[in-house]
């Protein structure tokens, strides 16, 4: 049976530009989205989609030896994406020792560690 | 969306960035605003056909900059031109000349400069509200003027005499140190503070039309946020108004009456500004620089956390009230810190708490409603009347005194003998 070929799709926006959106400017924009989202779903195409909490919620930790928790978003330019995790944690200092275990097992780089606004958790037909 | 809307939007964004780098290249308010205007006035026109530049702001200072620099060289302006202009000819490297003065550091300090320059001491508190929201955040001054329930020419004055006063106080333009940085941000935080509190202490048919105050804030925090990552109060902050708004939606009844927080329909409360407010907490705290902010958003995570009022961590409260009253004291704070020892030792305790408040709260009408449930819990049902009278002629608007009669009205409802385990 062929393997499914899965794409993550990243987003990226100005922050102060989506910010200065009215409620309803907001509200217009997340249905239309909605309706894109809706027909994939349908098709069993969708897998988990997240709108992440602004940047300011945002907390680094550089997998320095030893490792170094700075506050705000990874914002060099030097390193690129590589893959991500949804962990659910009760507070920041859980997803940090989370973090930290992980960057235990692959040193260097950074993770940028940001709450998760809301959660469609999506299903795959697999 | 439409054409407008998004540029709109960008225009809102780009606002304080370019204003404040605009005012630190000519050092006048008026001229500033008004390239800043001229230069939104080509966006209108500009980026509808050849698309949103890559960076709005960039580009909103550069066209502001140089229309302004036309005026004045065509005699239209009565104002010097900058000193340093002839370093900037009209070649080409321009816009990577100017960008790069614009990059990094300096943008920073442009954004906190114009607030700060918004809340001036001298201003009183009103006239920094207004102010900001007109120049920093780019309300129209109708817009202002209905948030304020004051008429178009009242509130046109008002900022005409605000801008008055700054004009003549004068703010540096250097880069500020450490500390003078520091003070500036602590004064901008009490300002958008005050914004919030605009809009949130209004009720009754008022409360929608301020409701935009409070968003406001919410942005200006956020702003000031992104500016200063680390700073905790900053976060705290955030986190406190984004909590309290949290809660908008279940705060009043259908005909505008305030619903106290036992009673509110948790269901409404927003969870994603919670999980925001939450969040910012969580960072906050790990800095271990404790301030007057993240104790008020602390207390009001607690309140945020509990699914029904009766989960409530009362204790906890207490405790950071009593945090809040050595870092900030104030009969306020005790007599809210008085509420939540009511929870957890009883009125007699809180009675006692608040009875040296008296003579500086006389004129408060919240001490004699909180005063008074305290008499009636403690079944003193004749003092406590007096107390709630005097609370009731101490109101000023008459949704004030409907507020008060209905938090009187549920507290005798209350205060009925149940042999609750927090009693005693």
């Amino acid at each position: 049976m062929p393997h499914p070929m899965l794409y993550a799709i990243l987003c990226y926006h100005d922050e102060d530009f989506t910010g200065s959106w009215t409620k309803e400017q907001d509200a217009a924009v997340m249905q239309k989205l909605a309706v894109v989202q809706d027909k994939l779903a349908k098709q069993g195409r969708l897998g988990p989609v997240a709108r992440l909490l602004p940047t300011t919620s945002a907390t680094t930790l550089r997998k320095d030896d030893p490792p170094i928790v700075l506050d705000g978003p990874f914002a060099e330019t030097k390193e690129q994406l590589l893959g991500f995790y949804i962990v659910d944690c009760k507070n920041l200092d859980e997803a940090l020792d989370v973090a930290r275990d992980l960057g235990a097992a692959n040193p260097g780089g950074a993770y940028e560690i940001r709450p998760v606004g809301l959660l469609n958790p999506g299903g795959l037909a697999t | 969306m439409t054409d407008t809307a998004w540029i709109d939007a960008a225009l809102t964004s780009a606002r304080p960035q370019a204003i404040g780098a605009l005012l630190r290249y000519f050092r006048n308010l008026d001229t500033a605003e008004e390239a800043f205007q001229n230069a939104s006035l080509r966006a209108l026109k500009s980026w509808p056909q050849n698309g949103p530049p890559r960076d709005p702001a960039g580009w909103l200072i550069m066209v502001g900059r140089n229309v302004a620099i036309d005026d004045i060289r065509r005699g239209r302006r009565q104002q010097p031109l900058p000193e340093d202009d002839q370093a900037i000819s009209d070649t080409d490297d321009v816009e990577d000349a100017l960008a790069e003065r614009l990059d990094g550091s300096h943008y920073r300090d442009d954004i906190l400069r114009l607030l700060f320059i918004c809340c001036h001491p001298d201003l009183p508190a009103t006239q920094q509200i207004a102010l900001a929201l007109r120049i920093v955040s780019g309300l129209t001054v109708k817009q202002i003027a209905r948030a304020f329930l004051v008429s178009e020419a009242a509130m046109e004055q008002r900022i005409t005499r605000a801008k008055a006063r700054v004009a003549d106080a004068s703010v540096p333009f250097e880069t500020p140190g450490a500390v003078e940085r520091s003070e500036r941000l602590s004064a901008v935080a009490a300002m958008i503070y005050l914004i919030f509190n605009e809009g949130y202490s209004a009720s009754g048919e008022t409360a929608e039309i301020r409701s935009p105050l409070c968003e406001e804030a919410i942005r200006l925090a956020r702003l000031l946020l992104r500016l200063f990552q680390s700073e905790a109060e900053i976060m705290g902050l955030t986190a406190l108004l984004l909590l309290q708004h949290a809660r908008a939606a279940a705060r009043f009844d259908a005909d505008g009456a305030v619903i106290l927080l036992d009673d509110q329909d948790r269901s409404l409360w927003n969870q994603k500004m919670i999980a925001e407010g939450l969040a910012l907490i969580d960072k906050a705290m790990r800095h271990r620089r404790s301030g007057p902010y993240q104790v008020q958003a602390a207390i009001a995570a607690l309140h945020a956390r509990a699914e029904k009022p009766e989960d409530t961590d009362w204790t906890q409260i207490d405790l950071l009230y009593g945090a809040l009253e050595i870092m900030q004291p104030s009969p306020v704070v005790t007599l809210n810190r008085a509420v939540a020892v009511s929870k957890v030792r009883g009125p007699q305790a809180a009675l006692q708490m608040i009875e040296p408040l008296a003579p500086r709260l006389s004129n408060y009408f919240h001490f004699f409603g909180v005063r008074g449930a305290f008499l009636m819990q403690l079944g003193r049902n004749e003092e406590a009347r007096v107390a709630f009278d005097r609370a009731i002629a101490l109101a000023h608007t008459s949704a004030e005194a409907a507020h008060i009669r209905m938090h009187l009205d549920r507290l005798m409802r209350d205060s009925q003998p149940r042999g609750k385990k927090a009693g005693k």
